[in-house]
Order: C-alpha cells, then sequence, then structure tokens
C-alpha cells in the first residue's frame, strides 16, 4: 500500500472565526474549542484577534476579552497540537509576538498584501530567533500575478519563512487561478507551500485539493467554515475530502465533525452563508473581513452595501482599509440625498 | 529682515523637496547642502539654486559650519545618532527628520514652546504630524480617553526604511498621540497600499472623548485644520468632523478623515505622507528662525548643555 502524502492543517476558528463573531470570544469558549480541535488531531490551533495580534481597536473592533486571556485559556488546554497566532505587520509589533510566544504559540503567522512581503521582514527574523515555526501569507493573492507570487513568496523565505501561503481573502480565486499561484510559488521556493482560502463563490474546499494538487502541503481552514465573509474552507469537510482522495491530516474526522456540531455551531451567532454582500465581495475581489463592517456601515447610513463594496473594490482598498466603509458609505448616502433633491428628480 | 542660514544634510528625495521649500521661505535662506553622492540630483539642483555643496557629509557640512545656524537632517536614523553630538559641538540647531528621536518630539502648532532652546528635535512620524495636531484641537475642548490612528499611504512612498521598520512608525505615533496629543491612550496602525495611479495619504483619526459639546469640538478641530493648512496646503478632512454619542456611556465618539495632498515640489503629489514632514520640518525651523531674530532661542541654553 502507498505512503498516505501528509497534509499539514492550520485550523483558524479561533482567529478568522473571530470576524464573524465581531470579535466576541470568551476565553471559556476559546477553550473549550481548543480543546475539541485538540482532541481531533488539529496540528495547529490559531488564536488571535481576526485581524491578528493587537487588532482589537476601533477600525477592527474591540475583543470582547483580552487576546492574551484568550491565547492563555487554549495553551492551557493544548495538549497535542500547537498553538498559533497571527500577526498583520503595521497593526501587531514584534512586542505583541514575544508576549504571545510567552503564553505557548509555536507557530506564527506573518500576513502582508500580496505586494508588500518586505514589512514582515522584522516580524518573521523575530519569530524564527524565538524558536517559532513561521508561516508567510500573501493576503488578497488574486490581486498579485503568478510571477509577483513567486518574487514576493522568495522574500519571505529569505526572511525565514517555512511555509508560504496563496491567501485567498476575498475567495476570489477560481481553480485555474489557484493552480497557477501555487505552481508560480511551488517553482520559486524551496521552503513548504500552502493554501488559505474563503468560500465567497463556493469554491473553498475545491480550490484547497486543487493548490495540494500543484504541491501544497499546507492548509488553513475553519471549523464550520467559521470565519470572515462566507466563511473559510470548513475543516469537517476538507478532512473528510482529503481522507477520501488518499491523504494522511492525523485528524479523526469523526471527532473534528463531533467539535463542529457540538460545540463550534452552537457559538455561531448567524449561519456563515453565502449572502449577497459576501457574494459580491468574492464576485468583486474585496477582502472578506470588510463585510460585517460594510454591512454595518450601510445600515447606519441607509445605502445598500453592495455599492460600498463595489466602491472598496474600486479603490483598490487592501486588507486592514476598514476605515474607509463608514466615509464610503456616509458619501454614498450624500450622493443619494443630492439625486433626490435635484431638480430633474422633481421634476421626473 | 535678514533671513536664517540653514543646511539641509542629505541629497535624496526628502533633502531636495526640503530644498524647494526652504526656497519659499521668508524667514529661512538655504545655504548649504551635503550629500555623500558627488552626482545625486539633489546636489545638482542645490548648486544650480546657489547653493554651497559637498559630497562629504557630515564632515563636508561642518567646513561650512560659518554659513548657517540650522541644520535639517534628512538622511537615516542611524546617520543622525552619528551626527548628533558633532552637530551640537559644533552649536548646530538639528531639526530631524529620521526615526532617530535623539532630541524631543515636535509638533508645529501643538509643543514647540515647550522645547524652546533645544539643541535637536525630532519630527515624530508623517502619521503624527497628520493627527497629532488634530487629537490636541479635541483635547482642548474635551478629554480624550482614547486615540486611534490608521494611515494608508502609496506603497511608493515608503521606502526601505520605513519597510523594514514599520513598528517604529506604529511605536512612535501612538506615542505621540499620548504625550503631544494629549490623549490617555493612543494605538496607531498603517497600511500601504500599493493602487496604482498611487493613492493619495489618507488618515483616519477616532478619538473616545468626554461628554462634550458636539459643535465646540467640530469648531476648534476645524480651526486646527485651517491653521494646519497654512503650512501644508494639501491638508484637508474629507468629510464634516463625524461626532456620535456612545450607547450607554458619557463619551463621545469623534471620527475624523484627514486627506493630504502633496505640494508637488520634488516629491510626487502623492506623497502627502512625505510632504507633511518637509512642510512640518519647514515650519518649525521657521518657527526656530523666528525665536533666533528675537534672541529667544537662548544659544545660552545651547552652551549650557556641552
Amino acid at each position: 500500500m502507498s505512503e498516505r502524502i501528509p497534509i499539514h492543517i492550520l485550523d483558524s476558528t479561533l482567529r478568522d472565526g473571530s470576524h464573524a463573531l465581531s470579535h466576541q470570544f470568551t476565553a471559556e469558549q476559546v477553550a473549550r474549542v481548543a480543546r475539541g480541535l485538540d482532541q481531533a488531531g488539529i496540528e495547529m490551533i490559531e488564536v488571535s484577534h481576526g485581524d491578528g495580534l493587537g487588532g482589537s481597536t476601533m477600525t477592527y473592533g474591540f475583543s470582547k476579552q483580552s487576546e492574551l486571556e484568550l491565547l492563555d485559556a487554549a495553551s492551557s488546554v493544548i495538549e497535542r497540537g500547537k498553538l498559533a497566532v497571527l500577526l498583520l505587520p503595521g497593526i501587531g509589533t514584534k512586542d505583541d509576538l514575544k508576549k504571545a510566544r510567552d503564553l505557548g504559540a509555536k507557530v506564527a503567522q506573518i500576513a502582508t498584501h500580496v505586494t508588500e512581503a518586505d514589512v514582515a521582514q522584522q516580524h518573521m527574523e523575530l519569530a524564527k530567533s524565538m524558536g517559532m515555526e513561521v508561516i508567510g501569507m500573501l493576503m488578497l493573492s488574486h490581486m498579485g500575478s503568478p510571477e509577483k507570487i513567486a518574487e514576493q513568496g522568495k522574500l519571505m523565505e529569505s526572511y525565514g519563512a517555512d511555509v508560504v501561503l496563496v491567501t485567498d481573502s476575498a475567495g476570489a480565486l477560481l481553480p485555474p487561478t489557484v493552480r497557477e499561484r501555487v505552481r508560480a510559488l511551488r517553482d520559486a521556493i524551496q521552503i513548504g507551500v500552502g493554501f488559505h482560502g474563503h468560500n465567497n463563490l463556493s469554491m473553498a474546499v475545491a480550490n484547497s485539493i486543487i493548490a495540494i494538487e500543484e504541491g501544497a502541503r499546507w492548509l488553513d481552514a475553519c471549523t464550520c467554515g467559521l470565519g470572515a465573509g462566507s466563511g473559510n474552507t470548513p475543516t469537517e469537510v476538507l478532512v473528510a475530502v482529503l481522507d477520501k482522495l488518499g491523504y494522511s491530516t492525523g485528524i479523526d474526522l469523526w471527532k473534528i465533525m463531533d467539535v463542529a456540531e457540538d460545540i463550534v455551531r452552537p457559538i455561531m451567532q448567524k449561519p456563515v452563508r453565502i449572502g449577497k454582500a459576501s457574494l459580491t465581495m468574492g464576485y468583486a475581489g474585496v477582502y472578506s473581513s470588510f463585510l460585517l463592517h460594510a454591512d454595518k456601515a450601510a445600515q447606519q447610513f441607509g445605502v445598500d452595501p453592495r455599492d460600498v463594496l463595489v466602491e472598496v473594490g474600486r479603490r483598490r482598498a487592501v486588507g486592514g482599509q476598514e476605515d474607509i466603509l463608514v466615509e464610503i458609505a456616509m458619501s454614498l448616502a450624500q450622493k443619494n440625498a443630492e439625486v433626490e433633491a435635484s431638480p430633474s428628480r422633481r421634476l421626473a | 529682515m535678514e533671513q536664517i542660514p540653514v543646511a539641509v544634510l542629505g541629497s535624496g528625495n526628502i533633502g531636495t523637496d526640503l530644498l524647494y521649500k526652504l526656497k519659499r521661505s521668508k524667514i529661512l535662506k538655504p545655504t548649504v547642502m551635503a550629500g555623500i553622492i558627488p552626482d545625486s540630483a539633489g546636489l545638482a539642483r542645490a548648486r544650480q539654486e546657489g547653493l554651497m555643496t559637498t559630497d562629504e557629509g557630515i564632515d563636508g557640512l561642518l567646513h561650512h559650519g560659518e554659513q548657517f545656524e540650522i541644520v535639517f537632517e534628512a538622511t537615516t536614523a542611524s546617520a543622525h545618532v552619528r551626527h548628533a553630538p558633532l552637530l551640537k559641538e559644533a552649536q548646530k540647531i538639528a531639526i530631524d527628520l529620521t526615526p532617530a528621536a535623539v532630541g524631543p518630539y515636535v509638533v508645529p502648532l501643538v509643543n514647540l514652546q515647550a522645547h524652546v532652546g533645544e539643541p535637536n528635535v525630532n519630527l515624530v512620524s508623517c502619521g503624527g504630524q497628520a493627527t497629532v495636531p488634530l487629537v490636541y484641537a479635541t483635547r482642548e475642548v474635551a478629554p480624550v480617553e482614547y486615540s486611534e490612528i490608521v494611515a494608508t499611504i502609496a506603497s511608493k512612498s515608503a521606502g526601505p526604511g520605513t519597510r523594514q521598520n514599520i513598528d517604529e512608525f506604529t511605536a512612535t505615533t501612538a506615542r505621540g498621540l499620548e504625550r503631544i496629543g494629549g490623549a490617555s491612550r493612543g494605538k496607531a496602525v498603517i497600511v500601504l497600499n500599493p493602487a496604482e495611479p498611487p493613492i493619495l495619504m489618507r488618515n483616519t483619526i477616532y478619538g473616545i472623548v468626554e461628554e462634550s459639546d458636539p459643535e465646540e469640538l467640530r469648531k476648534s478641530i476645524e480651526e486646527m485644520v485651517a491653521r494646519i493648512q497654512e503650512y501644508v496646503p494639501g491638508f484637508r478632512l474629507r468629510a464634516k468632523p463625524l461626532i456620535e454619542d456612545l450607547p450607554g456611556r458619557q463619551r463621545k465618539k469623534v471620527t475624523l478623515y484627514v486627506e493630504v495632498e502633496g505640494a508637488g515640489d520634488y516629491l510626487p503629489r502623492y506623497a502627502g505622507n512625505l510632504d507633511i514632514m518637509t512642510s512640518a520640518a519647514v515650519k518649525v525651523g521657521e518657527e526656530i528662525g523666528k525665536h533666533l531674530r528675537a534672541g529667544t532661542w537662548e544659544k545660552d541654553g545651547l552652551e549650557a548643555r556641552l
């Protein structure tokens, strides 16, 4: 019997899932989910604010409980797996990373926009020097050509990253565009390659499999798909599919299904689904984390969230620019009011 | 009135943009530019403008020591750490645009008066120059419990120095919001956006402030914007200040959207983040220049520190 190829799974329910809960996880919930994931055999369990360490802000939403408390809660229950954290340079700092390391984080995901890898150098070097495993993420990968991804992946490799992920933050990639990006990265670097998918176009699992066909061995996923936008690649579904395809993940399928059904689903405030706004994000290529912020801003100013998202796309906004959503909604409302008030409109 | 002679140390983009702005000053007169690359565009420009130039860096500059009183440091943080004691020994006032922060942070219109007589002042960061005055204007009406800013700049306007030490920006700017802006707690975020054509610098400023009159807040903020526009013409609010009640708390939330378009002197217009630094530097230089003319920037103070 041939050896099953091992796939490394990072479960981000307690990080990317934080977006879907407007960052309201409690330490008690974190401990319950982390224990379940650990017992199911998840290799890497990520816990952070949705926008990474230091992300608890007015712009991205304040966390209900401090990330240090949440990390501590996870750290105290994880026995087999590794605790992972996310850091976005420009939002989180080296200090945040050191604190997370002190609380037991062993894996650092360091994420930059697909063209800006060089802002991650100091954080990657620090993480390596502290003995952490480093996973570089090239966010909004659909905005970078395969050549650009290869170039930026090489930079991350030179800073000491162990793995680089094609990161489909907008859930906008399709099998052919995943394939060419993962292949370009695979050809350019000697270190591990992986994929982080969102489900805005219902392609997250399929795209993950395409990535594996091109040599990716690291996949991010979230139990119940709990994550930004229409959610992430659902861990339990991914595990089932990988198992059927003959890959090994070390994860117990029944147990991860139980975690999804019995622990994570009751925590969810609303089902993660492909709604008109999140579908628009995948279609227009907008950062999935903008979803709830765009909804809220649109509601506050009485405009259609899709119009807000399309304007975000037009301005080529990148991850971290949540601050423009209210301003866009406000200016759309003003424009609508001007149209209402214009003489031609009144005559008609 | 006699102009105060000044030197520019560093002949790169920032030094050259400074040169353009200094040429327009009624208070300052650029006399020397020092670089280390003989055929740099900046030195060539300076020669055309009739300045003395040297390609021997700080040593060359100090040979012309009798030609200037103020030095604008537009090199790098590590270079300025080396230059600062030499400039001090030569009794030159240093206005430092690098993140070296040898001297105290200054923001024009806010805290320069507190540092009269200092031999060396530092300009915080571009985000600090673009946001601290407005936090201060808010603070003049009501105590600011929390201040947070998101600065978004064009990727093309962020040099290797900024990129390799992006934590410097977030930490320095947050400190500026607290120590100079007067917020009890500050947080800063920076985002680089690679869109083409490059975007203008934008800053969103959030404040949680104690219960206060929204009209007074607006008035104080808008007055400060008008005063900043006197030295940074491309500085503007993209929308009226948004002032909301925080439900269940005796607090107001203030949101300001600021855009900074550069003057397009030597640097491109989108690089408002760099323009506000060179503009603030010239403004600080002019304020110091006025003190020097009036004899109120104590050379004694300088000597006492040597």
